[in-house]
C-alpha cells in the first residue's frame, strides 16, 4: 500500500461543506401544464415542495493518485456524491472542485442502442466519454480484448447476455484512460476471472499514479484496496481515515442496527405466538420436528406443565444479543418454571439455518442426563464454547417435555441469531481449522 | 451560457455519431433496409398523388389566376416534406431528453445533443425525400427556375434555426411538464392546416386572412418553398423568409439560455 500523505500531494477531488437536496417537484400531484396555467403556478410548481437531503456538509478530499473508498448503507449518499464528481448534478450548497478527466463507471453502458452492433456502439459510447475517433481507433482491439467479445462485436448488442453488455461498457469507460475513475459498485459485472481482471486494471492505474473513487459494499475491497476511506451514515460523513478503522467502524455500527432488528422481530412473533392460539398438537419430539422443517411455521405448544418463561441468547461477556461472529462463544439460557415438581422433564434445543436444515440439535437426555428434580423456577444453560459457523441467520427451537416425548412447553423457531463472518465460506458446518504449507508453495499475503 | 454554447462546437463528433446511430439504427432488422427513407415519401407521394387526382380531385388555379395549377401532387409534396421533417423533429425531440434520461442522469452527458440529434436526423430524411421529389420534378419536366434555387440552402437554413430552437424549449419544458407531448401532437395537425400547404398560399381565402397567416412561421417556410420548387417566377417571399430566420436566431438564443437554465434539474427530474 502507497503511504500517501494528504498535506503534500495535491488534492484532486475536493469537497468542501457539500450539500446536496434533491427535490421532489410538487409532490404527490405531478405538475401539469394545465394546472401551472389555470393556477398561474407555473413558477411555484418548478419550486420543490419536498426536499430530501442526500448528503449534508460533507467535506473530504482525495490526494492526487490515492484510492478513496467510500463505504454506507444504501441510500446513505454514497451515489449522490459520486454524481457530484463526476458533475451530473450540482452540489445545493458547498464547492466541489475536481481536477483532471474523469471517466465514471457508474452506469455501464448507458447509451448503448440495441439495435446496432458492439463495434458501432464502442465508437458512439468512446465519444460520449470524450475520446476522438482516432483514439478510440488505436484502442479498439485492446477494448475488445478486454471484455472477451471477439467473436461476438459485429452481433447488435440487444443479443448480448447482461453480463456482455455490461463487460464491453466496463472495457469502453476504462479504456478512456481517466486521470480520475469513478467506480460505483461495477465489480459484480462478471464472473469470477472477469472480476480479477478489472481488479487487475485499477492496480494498473493505481501504479501509474491515477486517483480512483470507490463506492462498493464489498467492506474487504476497500480493506484492501485503498489507501483512505469515508463513511457516508444518511448523508452525514460518520468517519474517514484509515480504511481499516473506517470499516471496522462502519461494521459495528451495522451490527448494531442488526441487533435491533433481530431483537424487534424476535419480539414481534414471540408476541404474535403468544396472543395467537398456542396450545395446539405439534409434532412430539425433536427428531420428528427436524423433518418437516421446509413447511415448518414459528409457534408455541405444549401442555404446560412446565412454562419456558425466557430465553435470552449471550455472548461470552454475559451481553444479551443477536449478532455473533464465527468462533465466538454463545450462551444460550433459559428460564423455565413448573406448576408442580416433576422428575420428568428433558430440556431441548435445535438449531437451523435459513435454508430450513437442522443444523444442530440435542437435548439433555441424549446427553445423558437423567432428570431428577424440577420444582419451582430454574435456569438452564447451553454454553456453546465456539460458534462454529458459516454466516448467515439461525432460528432456535427451545423445548422442555417428557421423556417419551410429550411437549410441556415447545417454542418453534421463536429465536433468531445472527453469525457474521469476514469469510465468504460456505456449508453448514464449519469445523475449526487452518491451513498449513510447505515445499515450493507461496501466497502473496494473507488475508 | 454563451461558454456552453461554444462548447456545442466541441460536440460535433458526437452529434455526428448520434445522428448516424439513430439512422441505422432505426431501419436495423427491416428488409429494404435504408431503402425506406426513400420508399416512404415515394408512397406518401403516391397516395396523395391517388386521393387528390381520383377521390377528391383539387382544381387550384395557378398564381396568374388563369391556367389550371398542374400537378398538385408535386405541388403538395414541396410544402409536406419540409413539414414532415418539421413536425416529426418536434415530436421526437420533446421526448428526447426523457428517452435518453439514462444518458443524463448515469452520465456526464451534454443534454442538449439529444435535441439536436433528433432535429438532424430528421433532416436526413429530409434530404432523401428531397432525392424522389426532385426525381417526379424530372419525370414531369417541371423545372423550377434555375436562379431561384439559389433560396433553397437559405430556407433550409432557416427552418433547421427555427425547428431548433423549439426543439430545445420543448424538449426542455417537456422534463417538467409531460403534458407538451400530448399537447404539440394536437397542436400540429391544427397548425398543419392552418399553413398553405395542401392549398396554395395564393388562395383568395388565404389572402383575406393574410395578416394572420403572417404571424404563422411555418407559412412563410412553406411559401418559399412552393415557390422556389414548384411555381415559375421570382421568389417573392424572399424578404419575409429573411426576416423570419433572424426572428428564428433569437428565438434559439431565447430557446438555448431557457434549456441552460432548466438544465442542472434535468438529471433529478427526467
Amino acid at each position: 500500500m502507497s503511504a500517501v500523505s494528504p498535506a503534500r500531494v495535491p488534492a484532486v477531488i475536493e469537497f468542501a461543506n457539500v450539500s446536496k437536496a434533491y427535490r421532489r417537484y410538487g409532490g404527490r400531484h405531478f405538475a401539469t401544464l394545465k394546472s401551472a396555467l389555470l393556477q398561474r403556478s407555473l413558477l411555484r410548481d418548478l419550486r420543490p415542495s419536498e426536499i430530501f437531503p442526500a448528503l449534508t456538509d460533507v467535506s473530504f478530499s482525495v490526494p492526487q493518485g490515492s484510492t478513496f473508498g467510500v463505504v454506507g448503507r444504501n441510500g446513505s449518499g454514497k451515489s449522490t456524491a459520486l454524481k457530484l464528481v463526476a458533475g451530473i448534478t450540482k452540489p445545493t450548497s458547498g464547492r466541489v472542485t475536481v481536477r483532471g478527466r474523469i471517466s465514471a463507471l457508474i452506469e455501464l453502458g448507458a447509451g448503448f442502442h440495441p439495435e446496432i452492433s458492439g463495434r458501432e456502439n464502442i465508437y458512439i459510447n468512446g465519444t460520449m466519454l470524450g475520446l476522438t475517433k482516432r483514439e478510440i481507433q488505436r484502442r479498439f482491439d485492446e477494448i475488445v480484448e478486454f471484455a472477451e467479445l471477439q467473436e461476438f462485436i459485429d452481433a447488435p448488442v440487444k443479443t448480448y447476455s447482461s453480463g456482455m453488455y455490461m463487460r464491453l461498457g466496463f472495457s469502453v469507460a476504462i479504456h478512456v484512460d481517466p486521470e480520475v475513475l469513478l467506480v460505483d459498485e461495477v465489480l459484480a459485472v462478471g464472473d469470477e476471472g472477469f472480476t480479477h481482471k478489472c481488479l487487475d486494471k485499477f492496480g494498473e492505474f493505481k501504479r501509474r499514479g491515477r486517483t480512483i473513487l470507490l463506492v462498493t459494499h464489498s467492506l474487504g475491497l476497500v480493506e484492501r484496496f485503498c489507501d483512505q476511506a469515508i463513511w457516508l451514515d444518511a448523508g452525514q460523513k460518520r468517519a474517514e481515515g484509515d480504511p481499516k478503522r473506517v470499516v471496522g467502524a462502519y461494521v459495528t455500527d451495522v451490527e448494531r442496527q442488526e441487533e435491533q432488528f433481530l431483537a424487534s422481530s424476535d419480539a414481534r412473533t414471540q408476541h404474535e405466538v403468544a396472543v395467537g392460539e398456542r396450545r395446539q398438537e405439534g409434532p412430539v419430539d425433536a427428531g420428528e420436528a427436524a423433518m418437516d422443517m421446509s413447511r415448518a411455521a414459528e409457534g408455541r405448544w405444549g401442555s404446560g406443565g412446565v412454562e419456558i418463561t425466557d430465553v435470552r441468547l449471550m455472548n461470552d461477556q454475559g451481553q444479551a444479543t443477536h449478532v455473533f461472529h464465527t468462533g465466538e462463544a454463545l450462551t444460550l439460557r433459559l428460564q423455565v418454571r413448573t406448576t408442580r415438581p416433576t422428575s420428568d422433564f428433558v430440556f431441548g434445543v435445535g438449531m437451523f439455518n435459513a435454508e430450513g436444515v437442522c443444523v444442530y440439535g440435542t437435548n439433555t437426555d441424549i446427553e445423558e442426563h437423567e432428570g431428577d428434580r424440577l420444582d419451582g423456577a430454574a435456569e438452564i444453560s447451553l454454553v456453546v464454547e465456539a460458534l462454529e459457523l458459516v454466516e448467515g441467520t439461525y432460528k432456535l427451537d427451545v423445548a422442555v417435555h417428557r421423556r417419551d416425548g410429550a411437549p410441556y412447553d415447545y417454542h418453534r423457531l421463536l429465536y433468531t441469531f445472527r453469525v457474521k463472518s469476514r469469510l465468504k465460506d460456505v456449508g453448514i458446518y464449519r469445523p475449526r481449522h487452518h491451513w498449513e504449507f510447505s515445499g515450493g508453495v507461496k501466497f502473496k499475503r494473507t488475508v | 451560457m454563451w461558454h456552453n454554447l461554444a462548447q456545442l462546437a466541441r460536440y460535433r463528433g458526437l452529434i455526428q455519431s448520434l445522428v448516424a446511430r439513430e439512422l441505422k439504427a432505426r431501419y436495423r432488422g427491416s428488409v429494404l433496409g435504408f431503402f425506406w427513407s426513400f420508399v416512404n415519401p415515394l408512397l406518401l407521394l403516391l397516395v396523395y398523388t391517388f386521393v387528390f387526382t381520383y377521390i377528391l380531385p383539387a382544381r387550384f388555379k395557378n398564381p396568374d389566376g388563369q391556367s389550371d395549377m398542374d400537378y398538385y401532387a408535386l405541388f403538395l409534396f414541396c410544402g409536406l416534406l419540409p413539414w414532415t421533417w418539421f413536425s416529426s423533429a418536434l415530436l421526437e425531440a420533446t421526448g428526447a431528453l426523457i428517452t435518453g434520461g439514462n444518458l443524463i442522469k448515469k452520465v456526464l452527458f451534454p443534454a442538449e445533443v439529444l435535441p439536436i440529434v433528433s432535429v438532424l436526423a430528421n433532416m436526413v430524411h429530409f434530404f432523401l425525400g428531397l432525392i424522389i421529389l426532385v426525381v417526379f420534378l424530372l419525370i414531369y419536366r417541371h423545372v423550377p427556375d434555375l436562379p431561384g434555387l439559389v433560396w433553397f440552402p437559405i430556407a433550409v437554413a432557416v427552418q433547421l434555426v427555427f425547428t431548433l430552437a423549439l426543439a430545445l424549449l420543448l424538449s426542455a419544458l417537456t422534463v417538467h411538464f409531460r403534458d407538451i407531448r400530448d399537447l404539440l401532437s394536437n397542436l400540429l395537425t391544427f397548425w398543419f392546416f392552418a399553413t398553405p400547404i395542401v392549398y396554395p398560399y395564393f388562395l383568395e381565402s388565404v389572402a383575406r386572412f393574410r395578416w394572420l397567416f403572417n404571424f404563422n412561421p411555418f407559412f412563410h417556410l412553406a411559401t418559399s418553398y412552393q415557390e422556389i420548387l414548384y411555381f415559375p417566377g421570382p421568389v417573392g417571399h424572399a424578404k419575409w423568409l429573411l426576416a423570419l430566420g433572424g426572428a428564428s436566431a433569437a428565438l434559439f438564443v431565447f430557446a438555448y439560455w431557457i434549456f441552460d437554465r432548466l438544465r442542472d434539474s434535468f438529471a433529478e427530474a427526467v
